[in-house]
């Protein structure tokens, strides 16, 4: 049986046990009349013996799913024996994956040739252990579950506290799911950690973060002339920063003054049109606006640089940025609104009745009491346009140039971790591995930006509450 | 006191003097401040309007089709066959037997080179579509008869492009464009809708690509999606504002569903890449991995949404529950929950729908691949329209232009759909 069917098979099992229990609770009640003398609903009873049928197995079948790969691998391995002891891991790993190829395959040609017979001997391993593992997870699950419906059944009695156990269960798993969260985040930082420090073994910090050349193609031979492998990210830094720079400087003012139209000027009718079209630009999916910037506002700008006498790179930084910041506008414009609707209303009225033009309200007393939620907001702007990628994929360059001239194609930290990690290489060149710590580099940055900005809302929020 | 307002309003006074003088300077930077307002929301308005317009006329092209009317004699010795079983029939030799019926069409064509261009005008795919039409009506072998088939994409591109053909362009050169106006003089060209954009998978001959394959995926990762972020948020949602005592934990769990909330979406690929796909074994660029990694980044959405919709609940409700001697597990869901639903369904329609646009960690999955077949089940190699659009841009075709710009209106299609769904959500259960 493979999982899905298995997965089938105990949740029939877990709906069967729970008819089975309710039958059961009223049987130990004494007939369907007196179940008021139980302690708990016999729904409860049910309820809790399907728990003890489903989670104990499924569980048994996740911890059997990450484990069952790599303890068929070393009893493989084991068996091998002779002819991999002297292959690199490199060559073990390519081996292992030949046999398992195989094993995929109905038909298998013997031929005399030695080499050819262990390997034919090894896949008929493979493939019994893996037919064997298959029985035994099926075996064992069915055990687990049969037995656990079982024993909570004998423990039934009219006074026994099902509903108390069956909510300590929910709770239990209530608790489990709302701690998702929290593992994804150690599993980011591991996965993104471990590659990491593989990398910077092989290629020292400091020449990371400071070298000024990128060009992670290594040779893949070692009489190849081109490609060293440089990993000196500063042109990638400092491409991101360009692309951000220029989406900022689209996004905040005009965010900031659709924001305060908006909330300040605009009657309800036009607010009631202009939401929903603040919500289209949001909601646009960034391969849209990539697709946008790479075929519509590239050309354009470069045509109009062209007819300036500019020299414009088809894939210049200004497009790229000039659509970021289309896309952030209603970030900022979203954010900065509640900013400006949560100051006091008798801080404006106040200014008003002093004989203050709203503009000047707005400039003077509005603006300056926002301003940490503005800062905030701009900040949780700044680190998405940082992080975004499908925008600079498709229409920023790939060429690492150390630039700040924004007609010029420069890269970005997002790019290269989609240019190194897509495509088939093998898992643990230096080549891959520099993907991982551009986004260490790009998960730290966001983070310290959120840390930071979220403090800042929160604190200023309480300031008025 | 009284009296004495009168003559001072009419007496000179410096401040109000200051004021009245500047007065005409203040309106105008007013009215310069409000047009500025005015300029940011019509350059949203504007925005949005050039956005939505440029795809969509880029996209037009896309949804038809010329199709042209080929005299095909199905001789036996042309599909280098002797007999008429269906087997036989199967292995014909259909591309000789297209070869020879369109020379037959242009007999003016002679020279080795210009046969081969000729051939090319029409789709690569002509063959299966005259061998499709002979295995559906058998009794045409060794008759003549009139077939519609594709036109390479080239010459559909053209066709859409010139009002006339006849003319040369940078992708159909002279000799084609006026096979073309011959064929166009008699009447044999036509222009339909493209049905196999909506009912083939995807293809390198941009006249035969079409979205199934990626819609299907797409329906697919977002069904593994649903399945695990909604009991998964709307439980974390629960605990948290029903059941977590207030310690460090707690705040230790809110604060990180507020940055995991902000984090880059292809952070979430290195993570499916390095732990899902590398540690755990999973199958790369199947939609059970992409809903796998969506789920996680739309977890805190849904989670946030939730938990401002379970805040909502009045106490009152509780408390009446409680009051009864429902348990406290009772209580959250029988009737916190019921309550709370519309708009936990809102917000996990929210966080769905952005789940579909995403692409980026879709990439580091290894859902890029080119992919023709349908996928069928979870664990089948696939892709999503996100990426197919992505892939499609990247193609140097003309034809694909036009593709991608309407794929993009179908994703966005789905994304007003369901964002639709959720705001009529919100305003009927709103009141």
């Amino acid at each position: 049986m493979n999982s899905s069917t298995l997965i089938f098979v105990i949740l029939l099992l877990a709906l069967f046990s729970y008819w089975f229990a309710i039958q059961r609770a009223i049987k130990i009640a004494g007939g369907i009349t007196k179940v008021k003398h139980l302690t708990s609903l016999p729904k409860q009873f049910g309820l809790l013996t399907a728990f003890w049928c489903g989670i104990p197995s499924l569980i048994i079948l996740l911890v059997w799913g990450i484990f069952e790969s790599s303890v068929i691998d070393s009893f493989l391995i084991s068996s091998l024996a002779g002819p991999v002891d002297n292959l690199s891991s490199d060559q073990l790993s390519l081996y292992l994956n030949d046999i398992k190829v195989m094993a995929e395959q109905p038909i298998m040609q013997i031929s005399n040739d030695p080499e050819q017979q262990s390997l034919s001997q090894a896949v008929n391993y493979l493939v019994t252990l893996q037919s064997n593992a298959a029985w035994l997870k099926s075996a064992l699950i069915l055990l687990i579950s049969v037995t656990s419906v079982s024993y909570i059944l004998s423990r039934f009695t009219p006074e026994y506290q099902s509903r108390v156990k069956m909510e300590g269960i929910v709770g239990g798993v209530l608790w489990a799911c709302s701690g998702i969260a929290l593992l994804t985040t150690v599993g980011i930082i591991l996965s993104v950690l471990f590659e990491s420090i593989q990398f910077f073994s092989a290629v020292p910090p400091w020449e990371f973060l400071f070298g000024t050349e990128w060009s992670p193609q290594i040779a893949m031979r070692s009489d190849q002339v081109a490609g060293s492998g440089a990993f000196g990210a500063v042109p990638l830094f400092v491409g991101t920063l360009l692309i951000t720079a220029i989406a900022m400087f689209l996004a905040v003012p005009v965010g900031l003054m659709i924001a305060i139209y908006l909330s300040q000027y605009a009657s309800a009718k036009l607010r009631g049109i202009a939401k929903p079209m603040l919500e289209i630009l949001a909601g646009v999916p960034t391969v849209v606006y990539g697709f946008f910037a790479a075929l519509t506002v590239a050309p354009l700008i470069r045509d109009f640089g062209g007819w300036l006498g500019l020299s414009v790179a088809s894939e210049s930084a200004l497009a790229a940025g000039l659509v970021m910041g289309i896309m952030i506008i209603p970030f900022v414009s979203s954010l900065s609104d509640d900013a400006i609707s949560a100051v006091p209303d008798s801080l404006k009225e106040g200014s008003l009745g002093l004989g203050a033009t709203p503009s000047e309200t707005i400039k003077k007393v509005l603006l300056p009491a926002a301003i940490p939620g503005i800062v905030g907001a701009i900040l949780l702007a700044l680190s998405r346009a940082i992080g975004e990628t499908m925008i600079v994929v498709m229409a920023a360059g790939m060429a690492a140039n150390l630039t700040a001239n924004p007609l010029e194609s420069v890269t970005t930290v997002t790019v290269q971790i989609v240019t190194l990690l897509t495509g088939d290489q093998e898992f643990d060149s230096p080549k891959t591995l520099a993907a991982f710590a551009l986004g260490l580099m790009l998960f730290v940055t966001t983070l310290i930006l959120n840390i930071i900005a979220l403090k800042v809302v929160r604190k200023y929020r309480e300031q008025y509450d | 006191m009284t009296n004495q307002t009168g003559p001072q309003m009419n007496k000179k006074n410096p401040i109000t003097d200051i004021v009245a003088a500047s007065l005409g300077k203040r309106h105008r930077k007013e009215l310069r401040f409000k047009l500025l307002g005015r300029l940011a929301v019509a350059l949203g308005f504007l925005l949005v309007l050039v956005l939505i317009a440029d795809i969509t006329f880029k996209a037009l092209p896309a949804f038809h089709q010329h199709w042209v009317k080929l005299e095909i004699s199905y001789q036996q010795d042309w599909l280098s066959i002797e007999g008429s079983n269906r087997e036989l029939l199967d292995g014909a030799n259909y591309r000789k037997a297209l070869k020879r019926s369109l020379y037959q069409m242009f007999p003016q064509v002679k020279a080795r080179k210009d046969k081969r261009k000729l051939f090319k005008i029409i789709s690569s795919n002509a063959e299966f579509t005259i061998k499709d039409y002979l295995l559906a009506s058998p009794n045409y072998l060794g008759q003549k008869t009139a077939v519609w088939v594709r036109f390479d994409d080239d010459v559909d591109t053209y066709l859409k492009d010139v009002e006339t053909p006849g003319e040369a362009n940078a992708r159909v050169d002279q000799k084609s464009a006026q096979w073309v106006k011959a064929l166009a003089d008699k009447e044999l060209i036509e222009k339909r809708f493209n049905v196999s954009f909506f009912t083939n998978g995807d293809s390198r001959e941009p006249e035969l690509a079409g979205v199934k394959g990626a819609l299907t995926g797409t329906i697919l990762t977002m069904l593994v999606t649903l399945a695990l972020s909604f009991p998964l948020g709307v439980a974390a949602a629960l605990y948290l504002e029903e059941f977590a005592p207030r310690n460090r934990w707690t705040d230790i769990i809110e604060v990180n569903i507020n940055n995991l909330a902000a984090v880059p979406s292809i952070i979430f690929g290195l993570l499916g890449l390095a732990v899902i796909i590398n540690m755990f074994g999973l199958p790369r660029s199947a939609p059970l991995v992409g809903g796998i990694v969506l789920t996680l980044m739309t977890l805190p959405t849904i989670i946030i949404a939730s938990r401002a919709s379970i805040k909502a609940v009045p106490p009152s409700i509780r408390e009446a529950a409680m009051g009864i001697g429902a348990s406290k597990m009772q209580t959250t869901f029988s009737h916190v929950l019921p309550m709370a639903m519309p708009g936990i369904m809102t917000g996990t329609i929210i966080g769905l729908a952005q789940a579909l646009g995403e692409t980026a960690p879709l990439l580091m999955i290894g859902m890029v691949a080119f992919i023709v077949d349908v996928p069928t089940s979870i664990s089948d190699a696939s892709t999503v329209l996100p990426v197919q659009i992505f892939l499609w841009a990247d193609s140097p075709e003309r034809a694909f232009l036009a593709k991608t710009s309407a794929a993009i209106l179908v994703l966005l299609g789905f994304l007003l759909v369901m964002n639709t769904t959720a705001a009529l959500l919100r305003k009927k259960f709103e009141k």
